[in-house]
């Protein structure tokens, strides 16, 4: 039994000061996803199709190359935050905090494979 | 974590059925959801018969008539009995409203009655709304000034008191937050939309001198960014007013203080 006063509960540890800089940063993210998407789509596409040595050679074109580590970046570190965010609205606690650790080490690791898997590729 | 399922003593069952009233025939069916601590009992949806003929036409019409005619232990909130007060907030139908308001006639079928969701409930349909109102309170719902106060009023343009439109009407019924999937889940940090339209009442009102204080209160990554433009509270409010456009503007403002 703990005597906190009902205003004292929901103040709890007051404000963070902090959450606008993540809420922008989604907003940009979202509007850069908004072309990436269209744009990594039409690339990716335009890739497939033909022989080992015509993909490689694709996919070594700066611009093919740059959209797809683009979007490798971009739209992982955005998954990575929306998966945050539903960690912190349905797991709470100690697991809440592994979930979160767990979720940015598995995207920083998609990302490392990503972009060494194109600069092979494209190098 | 979330829990997908109630917990033992808070599973349903089945209630007593009432009789029917003699001699009517224009009857109409209510499930009642009944709950009461001194019973020690699990919850129960009981079933009323009402005589429609002699009811009046809004479901609070119907539980006063149930209380007064069938059953006394029935229990709800209820006062001015026109959309003012904000106590007859209940689920009807599936959908957060004030009982008061909510005509019979937009209902097919059976009526079922809830307690608003996911608070606890203290009998039959009273929730306890006890951290909400503290999490109201915790917004400083009050105008804050440092100039000394003028020999007459704090002056308002016409323009500035329109501002305050579809804000000030809220009578805190709480439809929208126990609505709102994100205070279900995290009611305990997040304000949620009852609370953060009264903040943005405050924030935008232009006699207000605390406007910094107050944004700087509202930046946690909980008490304000947990709302994620579900809408649920914008769909529900009887008094069809819109939080999540208030949230959003608190977002915007935020945004421009740091962008």
């Amino acid at each position: 039994m703990r005597y906190l006063t009902d205003r004292k509960r929901a103040l709890g540890l007051g404000s963070a000061r902090t959450g606008t800089d993540q809420h922008w940063q989604m907003l940009v993210r979202s509007i850069v996803m908004g072309v990436l998407v269209p744009l990594f789509v039409f690339t990716f596409a335009a890739g497939f199709g033909g022989t080992r040595a015509e993909v490689l050679a694709y996919f070594s074109h700066p611009c093919a190359a740059i959209v797809t580590g683009l979007m490798l970046v971009v739209g992982l570190v955005h998954l990575m935050h929306e998966a945050n965010e539903a960690v912190e609205d349905y797991i709470h606690g100690v697991a809440g905090k592994l979930s979160l650790v767990a979720v940015k080490a598995f995207a920083f690791t998609l990302i490392a494979i990503g972009l060494f898997a194109l600069v092979k590729i494209a190098l | 974590m979330v829990q997908l399922t109630l917990p033992k003593n808070s599973r349903i069952t089945k209630g007593k059925t009432w009789p029917k009233p003699e001699g009517a025939t224009n009857l109409r069916k209510f499930s009642i959801y009944r709950w009461s601590p001194d019973e020690g009992k699990n919850p129960s949806v009981d079933t009323y018969f009402v005589d429609m003929d002699t009811c009046g036409p809004m479901i609070l019409d119907a539980l006063i008539k149930i209380k007064n005619e069938i059953d006394p232990t029935l229990t709800f909130r209820r006062s001015c009995r026109e959309g003012i007060c904000g106590s007859c907030a209940m689920n009807i139908d599936g959908i957060n409203t004030l009982a008061c308001i909510y005509g019979m006639d937009e209902i097919k079928g059976d009526v079922k009655i809830y307690p608003l969701p996911h608070m606890p409930v203290v009998r039959d349909l009273i929730p306890d709304l006890t951290h909400f109102y503290a999490q109201h309170a915790s917004i400083m719902p009050w105008l804050e000034t440092k100039t000394n106060r003028p020999a007459k009023e704090w002056r308002q343009s016409v323009e500035d008191r329109e501002k305050l439109d579809g804000l000030y009407e809220c009578v805190m019924c709480a439809c929208c937050s126990t609505s709102c999937p994100s205070y279900w889940w995290n009611g305990d940090r997040y304000l949620g939309p009852a609370a953060l339209l009264h903040a943005y009442r405050w924030i935008i009102d232009s006699r207000d001198e605390a406007t910094g204080e107050r944004l700087d209160d509202l930046e946690d990554p909980f008490k304000l960014y947990r709302c994620h433009t579900i809408m649920n509270c914008a769909k529900t409010c009887p008094k069809g007013l819109n939080p999540a456009a208030a949230i959003a503007n608190i977002k915007k403002k935020m945004v421009e203080r740091t962008v």
